[in-house]
């Protein structure tokens, strides 16, 4: 580890806590109604679209119905991504004349797009034309992620609210998000990374002669290489709001660490801010929104806390290298960035690497610049842990602060009785349907991971026949399939080949589950908080704005979330870090 | 049925209690019973299924049997010491229950008849409605209203307070209960409850604990302890595939051990002995709360409704100063003073002698010999007074002395009425004092505010509780006493439909309002507060529309009502922290034990060094099972409790229960671990 490293994992985090207040104040502004710079462009055109799709954006939804706008909505754009990939043959920007998707892959990946996770069983520049990537998958990078910062607006109105029957309109929700926020960020970060090289085309796939041929054995047949294909495409646009959306899908199957995707240490900067960006700054909105600021504040803390946590342990995991190579080199030094370089890009080097994989990991994102499979055990288990917790250290766009406030709710729930009254979280009591509704949406996480994982390494014919290392590493590849599907992440710890019909049909379901199952009960949550009646704040109020509450929720967080999975956990990253000390490796 | 403070001057453990609770624990057993307690369930369950497996380790003789035995029993002893915990708490009511039902003994009771007469019945056949005679020395047959007459009643069974109270017909006092005893005198009682629904019946559900329903918010903590029972659960049927996949299958021995372990046995076990022994703390403050609702409505209390006098002020007024007229001493005004109410039998005319005795060390004297005649209070002069050696001393009211001195010829000094003016302006109540023809001062009567009572509002303003007083006083006399007292607010000139529109007006903005009342003209408030205590000498209106009735009759009581509402909830969050927070040490101890076997480099996870598998495992067993037994006292006594900011009572009770939890089994893990290697029980 270096003072520099520090400084950069410093640096980092400095731009987003100071982009946090304006961005946050501007959303809160943007879901209230209020005025922005934004209007006089924007008005015309959002009128515009509810006059053509005939919403009454002045129309109020109860919880339930604002749940059934979302479901339709997605069940729609689910279909038509599906339909995209079934027929792209014959659809127009196919350059590459790639085929018809298969139908278990299109099932999974409309799955994976529309629940923001971008999970990718399948190698985008071969499988997915130009129009699929732009109309159908780009799409729900934006669509997912609006519908994820609807919801987020949704609970925080149903926190604000008083003695009142909904939570807002879905249609305007979701239209605001994407022509107020997504659109103009995504613009400005498409433009930032053409900057710095990522491509932006149509082109066919380019051919290019190689300097120096290779010869290359396969399969017995020895074979003289002497050209490269190289992937084009329209690769800014979808670059900028697969960050800032935290989807994380890659235009290109090595995703953030392409050189295409992600060319310089500036463009791997802007992309971290911008996973951060939002999720960050909703903190912000819910203060704003809730007239709590400093509640805001201590929620933002708690998320920095598990981020700072994660990332030292990501940082001083791969910086010390492996224990294996003896009389290797391993140290930071003006040539190299040292420490365990295996799976990771040299222009990112060790730092930018275990920064990216936690950042990516916190949020739902998922994109990655470097392999988490090739990570020290230790280093590989901060993003599964990360992942585990629910991803609510910033978590997706949206979905990371709701799943936040369930946890709050629950500190709230089991502390606040010790301050002698019945528990309440900002005026508003919470009783025994808010508890029932709050721990099914933290049930149903584990569910998914732990069954389906169960079942996965009972089937040595189709579960354990995928992964490609034995013993505890396998173990922890297939946790981190179920977890990263399951918490909408899509990041993949490579190793595990989930382009089969098992973990193609188990893992679409895991992605539907873990984004559709947990919104209902959080949704019921929010419509049942905001009919309550607000207690007046004293000063025997349970207090949610003090550095006390903020390691409260971080114990919570960390005890809750992490105790249900530490078994899985022992005999899976600890176990394997603690072999390799012992010098084996898998 | 005597008067306990909390704490108690019986035992704990008690021998006749505890005796009847071991035995409960065991008829608690009862899958029936246990369902209703979702996590203690679960350990039956368990219990059960390793119970079946030790007699396959038996037939098949396992190498293991003494290992899987020892396991086995202490899942058992974790059920019976909930169980046996839940019994403790409900002891003491029992105990307390069986007192009540030898007062509930049959007795006859004269009946009127519609034609005239009377006819004896027993009171078990008493209807609402009836009217009943009761005489000197015998028991009133049921709960009722005094129509006619006004007797004596020694109420000891219900309050366990000796001296005997007024019962009268109409007004405020009319109430009378089954149970009680007529001393003196002839009453007739109108019967206003039916065989069974007497106060003495629910009294006696009450305590027992027969009627116990579960509070709303004991409801929701069952279900968030149900759900994480659920998820530890599913931990720990995914953990055997997982095992498998490692080549470490488990014995279901060990993974129940480990589930039990995880599972929130400590809080859940310890849940209704909290939530019974709030109840019985109430009880022992001589408070019968109707249901469990209102205890923890009481925690949550944000405005207190507090009557002025007899709560905030003693009930009278009291002389504090001596303001002489001009040319009068202030020796000569206290002597006039002290002989005018040497005959005054009224606390204020004794509160005059003692602030002379205090004051001027004058003693009372004997005025035998003297020739004195006292001049009694009447309705017409609103004077009294002494005529004694050619002295008229008189005592009253300004106007009515300013009048007497006019009659006699006399006048009233300026200085006098100024000072008159004074003492009615910052709430007193003044008093002119005059001889023959000359006022000679004035007496400063003032409300005197209970001693420690500022001290008790700092503290409830400390928890963010309101205080608002309430009295008939104007609205100056209201604001001097309500600044002396610190009081929060008041309402001066109260009538009740004014109190009412203040609970309504506080209870829009969200809060929970607490008062007492005892009047007929209170009940309708009484019902509308979220916390209405009737005091048990009030009407039989005011003690239906309460939730909670008093039996000491002392409205300060209020306070302490809110402090045990608050305590039920305080200990019962600690002890769910507690309990989760005790997870931690538990899979430190419990995994490396699973998995070291096949994977030595685990034994890194051993950090408290345990000395084998086996004895790591069941070490972790017992603390779980002995934790239950060593809190049973903190759960029927409560956490302690300083009132103080909820930002502070969180930093003292997380430190406490939350990082307590963490480090303590450890400590006693280890413990365990070392005494039973050293006895070789594994």
């Amino acid at each position: 580890m270096t003072a520099n490293g520090w400084l950069q994992i410093f640096i980092f985090f400095a731009i987003v806590t100071l982009l946090a207040y304006p961005l946050g104040v501007y959303m809160a502004n943007v879901f209230s109604g209020k005025r922005t710079w934004a209007d006089p462009i924007l008005r015309p055109v959002e009128r515009l679209l509810y006059r053509v799709t005939g919403v009454s954006p002045d129309v109020e939804m109860r919880w339930t119905e604002y749940a059934v706008a979302m479901l339709l909505f997605s069940v729609v754009s689910m279909l038509v991504l599906y339909l995209i990939e079934r027929m792209q043959q014959w659809l127009p920007f196919n350059p590459q004349h790639l085929g018809n998707v298969p139908a278990i892959l299109a099932f999974n990946t409309a799955a994976s797009f529309t629940t923001n996770t971008n999970w990718q069983s399948y190698v985008p520049e071969t499988t997915m034309s130009y129009l699929t990537q732009m109309a159908g998958l780009a799409y729900h990078n934006f669509t997912s992620a609006a519908v994820g910062m609807a919801l987020a607006v949704a609970f925080i109105r149903g926190i604000a609210r008083r003695e009142c029957e909904t939570l807002g309109n879905f249609w305007v929700d979701v239209t605001r998000g994407i022509l107020w926020v997504l659109l103009p960020g995504a613009t400005l970060a498409a433009l930032l990374l053409v900057s710095q090289g990522v491509v932006q085309n149509l082109h066919p796939y380019t051919t290019a002669t190689l300097i120096a041929p290779q010869t290359v054995t396969a399969q017995g047949a020895t074979q003289r290489i002497t050209t490269q294909t190289i992937a084009q495409g329209p690769v800014a646009s979808q670059e900028a709001i697969k960050e800032l959306g935290t989807n994380g899908g890659g235009f290109f199957n090595t995703n953030s660490a392409h050189p295409f995707e992600n060319p310089t240490p500036f463009s791997n900067l802007l992309e971290m801010v911008l996973i951060f960006a939002i999720p960050a700054g909703l903190t912000v909105t819910l203060g704003r929104m809730t007239g709590s600021p400093r509640h805001g504040w201590a929620v933002f803390a708690a998320m920095a806390i598990l981020f700072a946590a994660g990332v030292s342990v990501a940082y001083h995991a791969e910086a010390h290298g492996n224990p294996l190579f003896r009389g290797v080199d391993q140290h930071a030094t003006a040539l190299q960035s040292g420490g365990n370089m295996e799976g990771k890009e040299v222009r990112f080097g060790v730092v930018n690497s275990a920064l990216f994989a936690t950042v990516t990991t916190d949020t739902s994102c998922g994109a990655v610049n470097s392999m988490h499979d090739s990570f020290t055990p230790l280093g590989g288990m901060v993003p599964l842990v990360n992942m585990m917790l629910g991803e609510v250290v910033f978590g997706g766009v949206g979905s990371g602060l709701y799943g936040m406030l369930i946890f709050v709710i629950l500190s709230v729930f089991i502390a606040g009785l010790m301050v002698g009254r019945t528990p309440e979280y900002l005026g508003k009591k919470i009783e025994a349907y808010d508890v029932q509704m709050s721990m099914l949406f933290v049930l149903v996480f584990p569910v998914i991971i732990l069954i389906f994982s169960a079942i996965a390494v009972l089937l040595p014919g189709v579960g354990t026949s995928s992964i490609a290392n034995p013993g505890p590493h396998g173990l922890t590849e297939i946790l981190y399939a179920f977890t990263s599907t399951a918490a909408n992440n899509g990041s993949a710890f490579a190793g595990l080949n989930a382009n089969t019909n098992f973990y193609n049909m188990t893992l679409g379901f895991s992605m539907l589950a873990g984004r559709f199952l947990m919104i209902i009960p959080m949704l019921a949550v929010a419509g049942n908080l905001a009919r309550k009646k607000i207690v007046p704040a004293s000063a025997g109020t349970f207090p949610v704005t003090t550095p006390l509450f903020t390691m409260l929720l971080v114990g919570i967080i960390v005890i809750v979330g992490a105790l249900t999975f530490f078994p899985a956990l022992t005999l899976g990253p600890v176990l394997e870090h603690l072999l390799l000390q012992a010098g084996k490796t898998f | 049925m005597t008067r306990k403070q909390s704490g108690g001057n019986t035992s704990l453990w008690d021998g006749a209690i505890v005796r009847r609770a071991a035995v409960d624990a065991l008829r608690k057993l009862n899958p029936v019973t246990m369902m209703r307690n979702p996590v203690m369930f679960v350990v039956e369950v368990g219990s059960v299924l390793t119970a079946v497996l030790l007699l396959r380790d038996i037939h098949q003789q396992s190498a293991a049997f003494r290992f899987d035995l020892q396991i086995t029993l202490w899942l058992w002893f974790t059920v019976l010491f909930a169980n046996f915990a839940e019994a403790m708490a409900e002891g003491r009511g029992k105990a307390q229950a069986d007192t009540l039902r030898r007062a509930k003994s049959e007795t006859m009771a004269n009946r009127a008849l519609a034609a005239g007469g009377t006819e004896q019945v027993p009171s078990s056949k008493l209807r609402a409605g009836d009217i009943v005679f009761v005489g000197p020395g015998e028991m009133i047959p049921g709960d009722g209203e005094v129509i006619e007459g006004v007797a004596a009643v020694d109420e000891s069974a219900i309050t366990g307070e000796s001296a005997p109270v007024i019962r009268e017909s109409g007004g405020d006092r009319s109430a009378v209960t089954g149970g009680t005893r007529v001393l003196s005198d002839r009453i007739t009682v109108r019967i206003t409850s039916n065989p069974g629904e007497t106060f003495l019946d629910r009294m006696i559900a009450l305590v027992e604990g027969a009627e116990r329903q579960k509070t709303p918010n004991e409801i929701a903590l069952n279900i968030l302890l149900a759900g994480l029972t659920i998820i530890f659960l599913l931990a720990v049927v995914t953990l055997q595939p997982l095992a498998i996949y490692s080549h470490s299958p488990q014995t279901v021995f060990v993974l129940v051990s480990l589930l039990v372990c995880l599972i929130p046995t400590t809080i859940g076990g310890l849940l209704s002995a909290i939530g019974i022994a709030g109840m019985d703390r109430l009880v022992q403050h001589n408070v019968l709360a109707m249901s469990g609702r209102a205890v923890e409505a009481a925690g949550d209390v944000n405005t207190l409704l507090l009557d002025k006098t007899g709560t905030i002020t003693l009930g009278n007024r009291q002389a504090a100063d001596f303001l002489p007229a001009p040319g009068v001493t202030k020796q000569d005004l206290a002597e006039a003073a002290q002989l005018s109410s040497l005959a005054d039998e009224t606390p204020e005319g004794r509160s005059i002698v003692v602030l002379a005795k205090e004051k001027f060390g004058l003693r009372g004297r004997d005025l035998a010999n003297t020739h004195a005649e006292f001049v009694p209070f009447s309705a017409t002069s609103r004077m009294s007074g002494i005529n004694i050696e050619n002295r008229a001393i008189r005592k009253g009211a300004a106007d009515s002395i300013a009048r007497y001195l006019e009659e006699i010829g006399g006048a009233m000094p300026e200085q006098v009425r100024a000072d008159v003016e004074t003492i009615a302006r910052t709430g007193g109540t003044p008093l002119v004092v005059s001889e023959n023809e000359r006022a000679l001062g004035v007496i400063h009567l003032k409300d005197i505010v209970k001693g420690g009572i500022r001290e008790r509002f700092e503290q409830l303003r400390a928890m963010g509780i309101r205080t608002i007083m309430i009295t008939g006083d104007n609205p100056l006399t209201a604001a001097a006493i309500a600044r002396e007292a610190g009081v929060d607010d008041f309402l001066a000139e109260a009538k009740p439909k004014d109190k009412m529109d203040l609970i309504r007006r506080e209870q829009a903005q969200g809060k929970l309002v607490a008062m007492t009342g005892d009047g007929t003209n209170d009940a309708p408030a009484l019902a509308q507060a979220d916390v209405g205590v009737a005091m048990n000498t009030g009407t039989q209106a005011a003690k239906e529309a309460g939730n909670m009735v008093d039996l000491d009759s002392n409205p300060t009581k209020l306070i302490e009502i809110v402090e045990i509402g608050k305590q039920l909830l305080m200990t019962r969050g600690s002890l769910t922290t507690f309990s989760i927070a005790n997870d931690v040490a538990k899979y430190f101890a419990i995994l490396p034990a699973m998995f070291a076997g096949t994977f030595p480099v685990l034994n890194a996870l051993n950090i408290m060094h345990l000395r084998n598998p086996e004895s790591a495992v069941l070490s972790a067993i017992i603390f779980n099972a002995l934790i239950i037994i060593a809190l049973i006292p903190l759960a029927l006594r409560g956490v302690k409790y300083t009132p103080m900011s909820a930002d502070m009572l969180l930093r003292r009770n997380l430190l406490l229960y939350g990082f307590g939890g963490i480090v303590l089994p450890f400590i006693g893990i280890k413990l365990i671990d070392m005494a039973i290697t050293a006895i070789h029980l594994v």
